[in-house]
């Protein structure tokens, strides 16, 4: 760690990770409720562990980016952070917030929430992934303002450099993107054509270019490339993601009521979006094959390169496989879209805000990297949560087939809830690779308490 | 004498394909795309012929070919200008690449203004990408073009603006070439565009 002030990103890691555990026991709950509808009910009754589980990984993804902006831009700015004291603050406004929302949820009727925090001023509630309450909209916004104004000072003042460049866009456009949750037209159409103006542009748009300059400020550490390849890299990188990312927001505009010229858009331009993904792959390979050093840290090391092929794999791959629109016909709103958006997320942004905490904690914490025996530990806890991605992948992906089939393809078509009946055997299989997940991550967990006696130090 | 020339032009042999590494990444995939498109197109036009051919008819062929020969005229130019910053430069002159660049801009801007021309008759007959099933790809097709001859200008005159500077030179052109490279995929691509969807039938 160069600057004092980067330390205060150590807090942000350390509830993001907090905030991963509670969205995969949720997810468990929620995976069980598939097959036993009414467990935990009516404690916790399946729209609200759903809610809880979605919130909550983005949450604690914004807390890993936020960790991430606070430890990467001093360091390529090249002086301290503009206000370590304004950050701090920040942080625990945006924990309480987000404990107060989960309360919110886990407590009180959807309905009543909604009464309670003013949703009848401002209608925003109620929509996919944007549930919060009013009142956590607002604060989300304040935190984020007040996250790039202090990060924005910090560049403007210091070395500029393409990779906070990209950064600072990305985070700003995330900013941005998220005030249409605020815009809630009466008309159905235009409320989903905006809606996913938050969903789509933030992951498949601006968080891309976060993904790509973590990715690329971890490579330039580790391996020892020159920044100059690694920054052309990036721009190839990010030009690319945006051609196809953008007017790739047409893939969910096929059935919603908009003209038919999206089903030609939306499928031509997001059946290129692996094209950046498979850059980035091929990026992180050549680069840590052309390192010009050894760097002590291997586990960040493995969980770049794991970055590049999963988010290849789960968000170009997979998103491929259902994005033309002939076959999305099909495909819309089944398992399909389930076992792609788990691979998504947890391949390149689960992955890349680990990424960035497995390179920067040891530093934070004095040492260049951590012993041999908590970095083993470590490498065991990714195989054994990326292998149970792929499988709960794998499995949802086969539940979504049959899924189509008896419900959409076959002559006589199944009713959805008879249709579900007959895939339980796969959703038992993804709950036992959920429980594998969760194991995984408690071994992750347990690598920053487990000390060995030789971890180079931090120099 | 002839022992000599081959040596020189050694370097020029190896060094293929002209220009970044990076900037081929990005000309790839912007080929990849195109070809999706006009794979796209060639299927659909299969399934509407009828359709198809009428409405070709109904496009502006003339200025559609005089785009081409503006823009094979810029591609022109913009190889001169590279041959032309291979040669020592004579001194206390403007580089002779510069003029032939910013003659290539000139024929990109003529391209552009002719596709507004006819993009604005289109507009007063009220054609629109609902129109019909040509007309969207019509209409989709030159427009995703039209976006990449302005990016191709934008890094046609950044090279114009720095030879101009002498930020290039016989030993070190690296930039003005990947800069080249990139227009002349602009070029192809419309090779490729105006026939296959104003003229054949």
């Amino acid at each position: 760690m160069k600057y004092q002030s980067q330390a205060v990103s150590k807090l942000y890691f350390i509830a993001a990770i907090g905030l991963f555990v509670a969205q995969i026991l949720f997810g468990l709950i929620m995976g069980l409720q598939y097959v036993i509808g009414d467990f935990l009910f009516p404690a916790i009754p399946f729209n609200v562990a759903r809610m809880v589980h979605t919130n909550a990984l983005i949450v604690w993804l914004l807390m890993g980016f936020m960790g991430a902006g606070y430890y990467l831009i001093p360091e390529e700015s090249e002086r301290e952070l503009h206000s370590p004291l304004l950050a701090k603050l920040l942080f625990w406004v945006f924990l309480v917030a987000a404990a107060l929302t989960v309360v919110g949820y886990l407590l009180v009727p959807y309905a009543t929430l909604a009464a309670m925090t003013g949703n009848d001023l401002l209608p925003t509630m109620g929509r996919e992934f944007l549930e919060q309450p009013l009142l956590t909209k607002v604060g989300i916004v304040i935190v984020a303002l007040g996250f790039l104004f202090n990060i924005t000072m910090t560049v403007l003042k210091g070395r500029k450099t393409a990779i906070s460049t990209v950064l600072l866009m990305g985070l700003w456009g995330l900013a941005i993107f998220f005030l249409f949750s605020f815009y809630n037209p009466h008309n159905v159409v235009r409320d989903k054509f905006y809606w996913w103006w938050v969903v789509h542009l933030w992951v498949e748009g601006v968080w891309e270019l976060i993904l790509g300059s973590i990715l690329a400020f971890v490579l330039i550490k580790v391996t020892g490339v020159d920044r100059e390849i690694i920054e052309k890299w990036l721009y190839v990188i990010i030009t690319l993601t945006l051609i196809t990312g953008i007017i790739g927001t047409g893939h969910h505009y096929f059935w919603i009521g908009t003209p038919e010229y999206w089903q030609w858009w939306g499928s031509l331009f997001s059946a290129l979006e692996p094209i950046p993904f498979f850059a980035m792959t091929v990026f992180a390979f050549n680069m840590v094959n052309r390192r010009r050093r050894e760097h002590p840290n291997r586990a960040a090391t493995l969980w770049a390169l794991g970055t590049g092929v999963m988010a290849f794999l789960g968000a170009g791959v997979w998103g491929f496989l259902h994005t033309l629109a002939p076959v999305n016909f099909y495909t819309h709103g089944t398992q399909i879209t389930a076992a792609h958006g788990h691979m998504a997320f947890y391949g390149a942004y689960v992955m890349v805000v680990i990424t960035m905490i497995s390179y920067a904690m040891p530093l934070m914490r004095g040492r260049a990297a951590n012993s041999n025996k908590a970095q083993v530990i470590e490498m065991w806890a990714f195989w054994l949560m990326t292998i149970s991605m792929v499988f709960i992948t794998l499995f949802l992906t086969a539940a979504g087939i049959l899924q189509v089939w008896l419900q959409r393809v076959s002559t006589s078509p199944l009713p959805f809830m008879a249709a579900q009946d007959q895939v339980t055997l796969f959703y038992w299989m993804r709950e036992w690779s959920g429980v594998a997940f969760l194991v995984g991550l408690l071994i992750y967990i347990y690598s920053f308490f487990a000390n060995g006696e030789d971890a180079p130090k931090a120099s | 004498m002839s022992v000599t020339a081959v040596i020189d032009h050694r370097p020029d042999q190896l060094q293929s394909p002209p220009g970044d590494l990076a900037i081929w990444v990005f000309i790839l995939a912007e080929l990849l795309a195109f070809c999706a498109f006009f794979a796209t197109y060639a299927f659909t036009r299969v399934k509407n012929v009828e359709l198809f051919n009428t409405m070709q008819l109904t496009l502006d062929r003339d200025i559609g070919a005089l785009n081409t020969i503006l823009l094979i005229t810029a591609s022109w130019c913009v190889a001169r200008a590279v041959a032309a910053i291979k040669q020592e430069p004579i001194p206390n002159r403007r580089p002779v690449s510069a003029d032939f660049l910013f003659a290539a801009i000139v024929c990109g801007a003529g391209f552009l203004a002719l596709k507004m021309v006819e993009y604005s008759a289109k507009m007063d007959l009220g054609i629109n990408l609902t129109t019909n099933t040509f007309y969207m790809f019509y209409l989709s097709l030159t427009f995703f073009h039209f976006m990449h001859v302005i990016l191709g200008m934008v890094i046609l005159i950044a090279v114009w603006r720095k030879t101009l500077q002498g930020g290039y030179s016989p030993a070190d052109h690296h930039g003005m070439e990947t800069g080249a490279s990139y227009w002349h995929m602009v070029d192809l691509v419309w090779i490729i565009l105006f026939p296959l969807v104003y003229v054949m039938h």
